[in-house]
């Protein structure tokens, strides 16, 4: 099964391309070293010596001292339509995917209204098949209207396509219809995603509380809004034998309860995002709402410390952007009564390339891992440069240096958390599902003689 | 200084150089004639998002005995209630190329996006539950004058410090000037963390007859609904300050509106200890200092003309 026949996407030319001299690295294949490599009518035709590739007619690229990666794939993106097509759209959302080295992504349900029919997961798929630049699928709300009270028809979601369940958003409150849900599993098939969170413990809050929030004066969310709910669907989960997704941990106690519950055998898989990996609490005393505003909030050094060991032993298999475009007006605003969320899409790699494998704190391998980590949690294939397999390929520079936001975005949001930091390596070129899905405007092609 | 957004903001040098400056404006106030011109042709704006009545009035009061023109804006029956955003606000206000900008708002950090988006001054007269900077400022000038020092002098701030700004700048401010600051409360309302800020915790009212300062906070009433304390009743019997928990040799301050009876008994608002009194006549004079120091104090001249800028001369030429 490739991607192009699981999700959906717009159909164009299958690439030829002779990445020539490329450093390619695929941890899980076991490939690291320098090659050609020959795409060819959207596959990964050979992994050729250096310099030796017939170019064929390809068009070829002089890629000597760059890196090819299997491209990334993101399980938790807001694509915002319908209703909100101010902010994104599926065509916008997947350029900015193609941007960030992506070839494919898993689009949240909380749109306005939700997606919680046949017909919307239909109409959503035939939008990708019109103007997706990867493919894309789509999550279907785990109960109705994301009421958190009655399921939806979940046997016919599936049918219609959709890849999975979540009330992402809001949390599913209330245990019995959790429970429900996870029995339904067995049923209908398709892991379920978990926005984590007790809104009893979080009420009001902005932020993560802790000598920040109280410094601040902004009402805090606590550490335990998340860890108890992780805590209960785990126990949920195991007792009924089903699978759960936890998006976007941001607490230490929450990484332990996943450790705990996969060491159990409990059938649960978890993501981190960047900024979570990147940043702390300390950061939000700018009180800057473009950039420091999300929920799950940023937490403490000590839960930043346990998402990157939970990276490295494998308890946390993906990196999520919770890519979440807002328009300004909803963020120039006071921080308590901004929007929450930040786009993630585009500077995902070289953020955590910036942040976490130039100072050591991982390794290059681990973060390629780990940005191909949201495929499998949801039945999808792994995005490999494994001879034979669909062409996903991201071509980095990772020497590149570049300013977030300088050139603008893809993304029809510009609340990126990282808007004017410099960052270190670049997307210059991305195939998804066998097409060439993204090429840097600066970034030229050469055509094989 | 450009603006004043937070105490945090504020150097130990800073806050005595406005408390100087609002001793000398406490002289103009005992004459009869009690306006000078230093802010002649100026204009400061008020921009009341939240009710206020010692903090609106001060500011207003403060800048017309500075002379400056002054527009006072309220929430209530302005163009905020047909939906206009606070940009959109600041920036038509902006149109009038205001001085000073004096904002309170329900939401932390709003006087400092203000300042982004305009050329006036921005004081924060009160930012959500973060800061309350003129606030703590006249509680200092109320309480050097009292006792000359603040340093090594014990404070304890007693209520819900968990909502208050008043808390939180008040307990900066008083640590800054060399004071030893502990806050107390339930447990409810006392946030995580605090302690970082550099002052100790207590959650029960043993241990106050150490402090030479007791400065009670308001008692929102809504606070019960919500679950923070059980009772009004049960919040009183374990923390309100009365003349039986007050000994003699103790001040006593609170930055109102007092609830009577809640955080502190009639008696001992009414003791020759408190200070309330004269904390609200300090809320003008640190005001006007404040209103100076922003568009006065750091030219050579007044904007009159007159003066060699670090003392505030304009006092000797009534309006």
């Amino acid at each position: 099964m490739s991607l192009r026949e699981a999700l959906d996407v717009r159909s164009g030319e299958d690439a030829h391309l002779v990445l020539r001299r490329t450093a390619v690295l695929d941890p899980v294949a076991g490939i690291d070293s320098v090659h050609d490599v020959v795409i060819r009518d959207g596959q990964i035709a050979a992994l050729a010596s250096p310099g030796e590739a017939d170019g064929d007619g390809a068009e070829v690229v002089e890629a000597e001292g760059l890196h090819a990666f299997p491209a990334f794939f993101d399980p938790h993106v807001h694509l915002r339509t319908p209703g909100q097509e101010h902010k994104e759209d599926v065509e916008t959302g997947t350029r900015a995917a193609a941007a960030g080295g992506y070839c494919g992504v898993l689009a949240m349900a909380n749109t306005r209204p939700p997606v919680s029919t046949a017909a919307d997961i239909s109409a959503l798929r035939e939008q990708a098949r019109a103007g997706a630049s990867v493919p894309v699928g789509f999550l279907a709300t785990a109960t109705k209207g994301m009421e958190g009270r009655e399921l939806t028809e979940m046997v016919e979601l599936r049918e219609a396509g959709a890849v999975g369940f979540s009330d992402d958003g809001l949390p599913i409150v209330d245990a019995g219809v959790m429970r429900r849900a996870l029995q339904y599993q067995h049923l209908c098939g398709g892991n379920i995603a978990l926005h984590e969170e007790d809104p009893r413990l979080s009420r009001d809050g902005a932020m993560h509380e802790g000598p920040v929030s109280a410094a601040l004066g902004v009402a805090g969310i606590p550490s335990v809004s998340e860890s108890t709910m992780v805590a209960r669907d785990a126990a949920l989960a195991g007792y009924e034998r089903a699978r759960i997704h936890v998006q976007h941990l941001s607490a230490a106690e929450s990484v332990e309860i996943v450790r705990a519950a996969k060491a159990a055998g409990v059938r649960i898989s978890a993501e981190a995002s960047p900024h979570h990996l990147c940043l702390t609490d300390e950061a939000v005393r700018s009180l800057d709402p473009h950039r420091h505003k999300m929920n799950p909030p940023l937490r403490e050094e000590r839960d930043r410390e346990a998402l990157i060991d939970g990276l490295r032993d494998g308890t946390i298999e993906c990196i999520a952007t919770d890519h979440a475009p807002h328009q300004p007006e909803e963020k120039d605003v006071p921080f308590e009564q901004a929007a929450m969320g930040v786009t993630g899409l585009e500077t995902a790699f070289a953020a955590l390339h910036t942040e976490l494998v130039l100072p050591g704190v991982i390794d290059l391998g681990l973060l390629v891992e780990r940005m191909g980590g949201g495929a499998e949690p949801f039945d999808l294939p792994r995005p490999t440069l494994a001879p034979g397999s669909e062409a996903n390929v991201a071509l980095c520079d990772l020497g590149a240096e570049w300013t977030v936001g300088e050139d603008g975005y893809e993304s029809r949001s510009a609340n990126s958390w990282c808007a004017g930091r410099t960052l270190t390596g670049r997307v210059l070129m991305t195939v998804a599902a066998g097409q060439v899905a993204f090429r840097l405007r600066s970034f030229s092609l050469g055509v094989a003689a | 200084m450009k603006h004043l957004l937070s105490i945090e903001q504020l150097s130990r040098a800073e806050i005595e150089s406005i408390l100087d400056r609002a001793e000398s404006f406490a002289e103009v106030g005992r004459r009869d004639i009690k306006k000078v011109p230093t802010l002649r042709g100026r204009t400061v704006v008020s921009l009341f998002y939240e009710s206020s009545t010692r903090t609106s009035s001060s500011f207003d009061l403060a800048a017309k005995r500075l002379s400056a023109d002054l527009v006072s804006v309220k929430a209530a029956g302005s163009s905020v209630e047909k939906g206009e955003s606070l940009k959109d606000t600041v920036a038509t206000l902006s149109a009038y190329d205001p001085a000073a900008i004096v904002i309170r708002h329900p939401y932390a950090g709003a006087a400092q996006m203000v300042a982004g988006w305009t050329a006036a001054a921005v004081v924060n007269a009160g930012d959500g539950k973060h800061e309350h900077p003129s606030q703590a400022l006249l509680d200092v000038y109320t309480l050097r004058r009292r006792l000359g020092s603040l340093d090594g002098i014990r404070i304890w701030i007693v209520g819900d410090v968990l909502h208050s700004r008043v808390a939180r700048s008040n307990l900066i401010a008083f640590a800054r000037m060399g004071a030893e600051v502990t806050v107390c409360g339930p447990p409810t309302l006392i946030p995580r963390g605090i302690e970082e800020l550099g002052c100790d915790v207590s959650y029960s009212l043993d241990g106050v007859e150490e402090a030479d300062v007791v400065y009670a906070l308001r008692m929102q009433n809504e606070r019960m609904s919500e679950s923070f304390v059980p009772s009004l009743r049960e919040y009183a019997a374990n923390f309100q300050i009365d003349t039986r928990r007050l000994n003699p040799r103790q001040l006593l301050m609170h930055p109102g509106p007092v609830n009577r009876g809640v955080e502190l008994s009639g008696e001992a608002i009414d003791s020759p200890q408190s200070l309330i009194a004269e904390q609200v006549a300090a809320g003008l004079v640190v005001r006007m200092a404040i209103l100076y120091e922003l568009l006065a104090g750091n030219e050579g001249q007044t904007p009159a003309g007159e003066g060699e800028g670090s003392r505030p001369t304009p006092i000797g030429t009534p309006a």
